[in-house]
């Protein structure tokens, strides 16, 4: 990005497009409140499952577990314990770095397709308990109607709650990846080999990638009870992992806000394409072979691209 | 006799054989899986859709046919050939401009097909529940040790899955396209350089492993109700065995559905809420003790 625009001028469109985002309550219905709200956590989702996918070149397949994980343990101990909702919001990521800590220790040990593979397994159980212990998680009707502190209970303060914390994780989760621990882990990426020979703890470095991935996975998971005020079990099945996935590819996965936009494209273009027919799942699946044909790099990948071949 | 029937009380006893036939189709459908994950390198999400198109297939023709014995065997050619056709267009069309690329786009590629399907499958065929009926001559009950009685389609199961098994491994052992494949599958530059088309090659392999997940669909269906999203799980549960058993193994394919099959059904029997959680339980086990699968992997 920076080689493509000068410093001074992305600063300038990032403020812009901070200006708009703060005033949209203002003008819009509060359906598009919804939406965008639901685009900015989606699009957190997207950006942390790439800091292990595009930075860290691991198979995050079950990125998911970690956010419905999230999701559940904070609706769970706001229901449950009757502490203050707050203390919900932060055993929520928590519960999900526990999580990624546990499975990212038994898959670690795996490369590429296994390590995928035995995390869908392991994710897979994670659902099924879920799914099936009614008394506890209500099942597959999920729980509704999470009741939220007072300040963040009407859409416009839900959609502020959830724009101030996508941006500061955005924000961290961008200092990260510029830190040395980022760039050992796209080393790693590249060439795990000659990392492990410079002295780069390869599977500490991947471990802690995917704790992190983890907690802003919780995080958003947390963001979407407060926008949603609902839990439901499909909001760990596999499915979605790889519905993220295809945002992350949509986007481009090299970029640091292509998932961000990748997660907008396809839930405005969802929204869009539901009002007038009800197979949109095949609309998708069209478009990503499209993607995967033609635009390899992602949405945000073409652009760059363009744009340096221009300058 | 006694002894036998009381060592295995008649309840364990019929979970077993409950077991036995579900792990024919979870064999059935993964050795495919495996076939295409070995050889072509292609973790196909889509192999479970077919697995679905190949259960509405044998739904459809054994409608056409009247529901009797010759709709049962026709909807077991059909099925099978109507998805392998499918599968054709899809290797020549798409799949084989991308064998060079990641892992990662071919899974998200198979994952677009699933998607394709899935919707294409609810256009044709609506999102009701359907039923496929047993054929006649399958109705009723075989008797097992101590006089349990056990459905004769899930005998007749027990009868196919060896035998898709033998026929596979002649296949991938004796004929010259398995060898071909199999050599293919080690070094790919290799075996373009002394003159074989392994485009082609890759296409039977691609195709071969289709049709048993159409297989897989036509005999599962008279014993479920076919039904939208009876994809989703069984892909899963293909792709576990595949990993359990090693990539590319049709043995491992084989002992991985055992196990599964039979931690499923047994589970059951153990914690009936949780039951399903076992075979998922097993294949953890499994991989944490041998990481790369329980036989020896193609890759």
């Amino acid at each position: 990005m920076e080689k493509v625009f000068s410093r001074k001028k992305a600063i300038i469109w990032g403020f812009i497009g901070l200006i708009i985002l703060f005033i949209f309550p203002l003008f819009l219905p509060r359906f598009y409140v919804y939406l965008i709200s639901i685009i900015l956590l989606t699009g957190l989702l997207a950006t942390s499952l790439n800091i292990v996918l595009g930075y860290g070149g691991i198979f995050q397949f079950h990125h998911a577990v970690f956010y419905g994980a999230g999701a559940y343990a904070t609706a769970l101990m706001i229901i449950k314990s009757g502490l203050t909702p707050w203390l919900g919001f932060l055993v929520g990521p928590l519960v999900s770095v526990l999580l990624s800590l546990i499975m990212g220790i038994i898959c670690i040990r795996l490369s590429k397709l296994y390590f995928g593979m035995l995390q869908i397994s392991l994710g897979s159980l994670v659902w099924i308990i879920v799914y099936r212990w009614y008394s506890f998680t209500g099942g597959d009707d999920g729980i509704h109607g999470v009741p939220l502190p007072d300040i963040i209970s009407s859409p416009t303060s839900a959609y502020y709650f959830t724009l101030v914390i996508t941006l500061i994780s955005i924000f961290i989760m961008y200092k990260i990846i510029k830190s040395p621990f980022g760039s050992a882990l796209q080393g790693i990426r590249d060439n795990p080999v000659r990392s492990e020979m410079i002295g780069i703890n390869v599977k500490r470095h991947q471990l802690l990638a995917l704790i992190i991935a983890g907690f802003f996975a919780g995080i958003a998971g947390s963001l979407f009870v407060v926008v949603d005020n609902t839990v439901f079990p499909d909001m760990l099945f596999w499915t979605l992992s790889l519905e993220i996935l295809i945002m992350c590819l949509l986007g481009g996965w090299f970029s640091f806000l292509g998932p961000m936009l990748g997660a907008a494209i396809i839930i405005l273009l969802r929204t869009f394409v539901s009002t007038f027919t009800s197979y949109w799942t095949l609309v998708l699946g069209i478009l990503m072979m499209f993607v995967i044909f033609f635009l390899p790099n992602g949405v945000l990948g073409y652009i760059e691209e363009k744009l340096s071949k221009k300058s | 006799m006694d002894l036998i029937a009381q060592i295995f009380s008649t309840k364990i006893l019929s979970q077993i054989f409950v077991g036995l036939s579900r792990t024919t189709i979870l064999f059935i459908v993964s050795s495919g899986l495996s076939l295409i994950l070995g050889v072509l390198r292609i973790p196909n999400v889509a192999h479970g859709s077919l697995y679905m198109i190949g259960a509405f297939t044998a739904y459809t023709t054994s409608m056409v046919f009247g529901g009797g014995n010759t709709g049962f065997w026709m909807s077991l050619i059909i099925a099978p050939l109507f998805v392998a056709l499918i599968s054709l267009i899809a290797e020549r069309g798409l799949f084989q401009y991308l064998y060079e690329r990641e892992h990662l786009m071919l899974l998200l590629l198979t994952f677009a097909f699933s998607l394709v399907f899935g919707d294409l499958v609810k256009m044709v065929w609506g999102a009701e529940y359907k039923s496929v009926p047993v054929p006649p001559m399958f109705q009723g009950y075989v008797y097992l040790i101590g006089g349990l009685p056990f459905p004769l389609y899930n005998f007749f199961l027990l009868i196919i899955g060896p035998i898709v098994a033998i026929v596979l491994w002649l296949i991938v052992n004796k004929t010259k396209i398995g060898k071909i494949a199999r050599a293919a599958a080690v070094d790919r530059e290799m075996v373009d350089a002394v003159g074989i088309n392994v485009s082609w090659v890759f296409a039977y392999v691609f195709i071969i492993g289709c049709l048993l997940a159409g297989l897989g669909g036509a005999l599962v269906a008279p014993t479920v109700s076919v039904t939208l999203g009876m994809d989703h799980t069984l892909i899963m549960e293909a792709f576990l065995i595949v990993i359990m058993g090693g990539l590319g193994n049709i043995w491992g394919a084989l002992l991985g559905a055992l196990i599964f099959g039979l931690a499923q059904s047994l589970g059951i029997l153990i914690w009936p809420q949780f039951g399903i959680v076992f075979p998922y339980a097993a294949v953890i086990f499994v991989l944490l003790l041998r990481p790369t699968g329980l036989l020896k992997s193609t890759w």
